[in-house]
């Protein structure tokens, strides 16, 4: 078939393994975005004494590459201790898919990104860091480089739209430029939320839309 | 189960009419003389009349006499020949030109390569339905604007711009009107005289004709200057010998679109419409009714990607294209779609299916049917619907 993709690209597209979601999960991670038409969430069962992944499954919204290597990546992963799951890299990742098209490779980079932000997570979750370092401003904006505005396709960093940060005894506030009514309100709230309710020491996330309509 | 393939990128290129491929056979073979052999012998003077004879057929069509028509290679190099010649024909005057946001690349690619020469370039904003504003663009003319460029229809969703009304206004101020006519010629009333055109680009291949054949309307007494140097073939506009067999399968493409085909056509368009909406979370992209081709539908399909759609449709034999950026060699969502003032989200989900007289309603539903399970398993897997649905888009 005269697709830019292996054969191997293509079986892990139309028959993804580990796909859908698992109930009840240790830890889950979300990375990329729909703004720009790749997204992938990874979640994680994991063995608190062996710190290893027993089951692993992963949600995807993006194009073919974006499925295999969320295929693949879980395969990777599934029965491997936390540390050796860290080890796993994209290229690995796209070795064994066969090679994607190099347009392409920055999926397996966001599958592999997911599975290592999920693991991270679960430290943060599960008192597994071995250096605690207490969440501030710097914490915070390191966290959300990755949050993009669906509307525009933009990192919401990059766009100035980050007004403000306070982290104060657990409690996160981020103030976004953006009005109250804005189309993507919620889905930017949720993604925030989402990057760092996991901090270790954060216990209250508030997100406000302090711009004008 | 072996099904017979589904093909809906017509938008793209067309099944070349048996008829067409009749006609143009005896041009490869018994006359295969050069046209502007006509004073020497004669193969050459029955070339010649051929080609003269589909000229004359594609002219009428238009509105435009025969010596208003010139063969090119394609549609690109009818624009190309068109903005570029224009622009270089009238520097004296002016620099400025004016376009839309919405172009096909065979258009906005000329404008910036002219930017670069130092000429200035306005593109037009369009609405949420692609309409460009026809006050917008009286506000954009200024004392040098040589030529605005604003096409008929639009190639992602179907857009059909009034260009009665923009050729007015450019007629009004003295500027010259060029517009992108190939999904127009054969499937809309097209008229030279009615809509004040100075020049029209098409081409051969959108309307059942065959690929490598064009053409360019040019008003009698507008200047242009040559973009290819060489012999004194099309009015000396366009040097290079004829492709006659093209020629004469364009014109008899021309021929054999009848407005009976158009409307058989816009009927498959509603039907794959209504059915496709029937489908959760799909909304259609673009105008509807006669304001949009007969043959487009686009349509966003929420929460599932463009890209994994068109693959998936693949598989099961249906062949239609996505406005996601993952489909692109650029990496970038469609322009029109962000024009048009949709969410880069929205882009990415968008699928473009696009008739012919050759489709069927049983094809159209197998298509709906296949898109349903297509859609529906990729939202299975998608992490954004449980959680979007609760934000809202």
């Amino acid at each position: 078939m005269p697709l830019p993709y292996s054969e191997k690209v293509l079986e892990h597209f139309m028959h993804p393994r580990n796909i859908g979601r698992l109930e009840d999960p240790d830890a889950t991670a979300t990375m990329g975005n729909p703004a720009c038409g790749d997204m992938i969430k990874i979640y994680l069962k994991v063995d608190g004494q062996e710190k290893r992944i027993t089951d692993i499954k992963f949600e995807s919204y993006g194009c073919a590459s974006n499925i295999a290597t969320g295929s693949i990546v879980t395969e990777l992963a599934k029965g491997k201790t936390l540390e050796e799951a860290k080890k796993i890299g994209w290229k690995e990742a796209d070795a064994e898919l066969g090679g994607l098209p190099p347009v392409k490779v920055h999926c397996a980079v966001l599958a592999v990104d997911a599975l290592h932000m999920a693991i991270e997570n679960y430290e943060h979750q599960h008192g597994l860091l071995k250096e605690k370092v207490p969440t501030d401003e710097k914490v915070v904006l390191k966290r959300l480089k990755h949050v993009i505005n669906p509307k525009t396709g933009r990192e919401i960093l990059q766009a100035n739209l980050v007004k403000a940060v306070a982290v104060d005894s657990g409690r996160v506030r981020v103030e976004l430029a953006l009005p109250p009514d804005y189309q993507f309100a919620k889905a930017l709230e949720e993604e925030i939320r989402e990057r760092l309710e996991p901090l270790w020491d954060v216990e209250q996330v508030e997100v406000a839309f302090v711009g004008e309509s | 189960m072996e099904q017979k393939r589904i093909y809906l990128d017509n938008a793209a290129s067309t099944q070349v009419a048996p008829e067409v491929v009749e006609a143009m056979l005896p041009y490869f073979t018994e006359h295969c003389a050069v046209a502007s052999s006509q004073f020497s012998h004669t193969p050459g003077i029955m070339v010649k009349e051929a080609l003269d004879r589909a000229r004359a057929v594609i002219a009428a069509r238009i509105g435009a006499k025969p010596e208003e028509f010139i063969f090119t290679s394609g549609g690109t190099e009818a624009s190309n020949l068109a903005i570029k010649g224009a622009a270089y024909a009238n520097r004296k005057k002016g620099n400025h030109i004016i376009t839309s946001k919405i172009e096909q690349l065979s258009v906005l690619q000329p404008c910036r390569s002219l930017e670069k020469e130092g000429f200035s370039v306005t593109y037009l904003n369009v609405d949420r339905e692609g309409f460009v504003d026809p006050d917008e663009l009286k506000r954009a003319i200024r004392p040098e604007t040589i030529l605005v460029t604003i096409q008929t229809v639009n190639q992602e969703v179907g857009t059909i711009q009034n260009i009665k009304e923009l050729g007015r206004i450019c007629r009004e101020r003295g500027v010259l009107f060029h517009t992108d006519a190939e999904l127009a010629l054969g499937w809309l009333p097209f008229d030279v005289e009615e809509a004040n055109i100075d020049l029209a680009s098409f081409s051969g291949h959108k309307l059942h004709g065959p690929k490598g054949i064009g053409g360019l309307f040019v008003r009698e007494g507008v200047k242009l200057k040559r973009l290819l140097d060489g012999g004194y073939n099309e009015f000396e506009l366009r040097a290079g010998t004829e492709n006659v067999p093209g020629a004469v399968g364009f014109a008899k493409a021309v021929e054999l679109f009848k407005p009976e085909d158009s409307q058989y056509v816009q009927e498959l368009r509603d039907y794959l419409i209504e059915g496709l909406l029937q489908i959760e979370d799909a909304e259609l992209n673009g105008p509807r009714g006669e304001r949009r081709h007969p043959g487009n539908v686009n349509i966003s399909f929420a929460f599932a990607e463009g890209e994994s759609i068109v693959l998936h449709l693949d598989m099961k034999g249906i062949a239609v294209i996505t406005g996601s950026a993952c489909f692109s060699r650029a990496l970038e969502p469609s322009h029109v779609l962000l024009a048009m003032g949709y969410s880069h989200e929205r882009a990415h989900s968008s699928i473009r299916y696009t008739l012919s007289r050759y489709n069927t309603r049983e094809e159209l539903d197998r298509t709906v049917e296949a898109t349903r399970e297509v859609v529906e398993q990729l939202r299975r897997i998608s992490p954004l619907k449980q959680e979007r649905r609760r934000g809202g888009r």
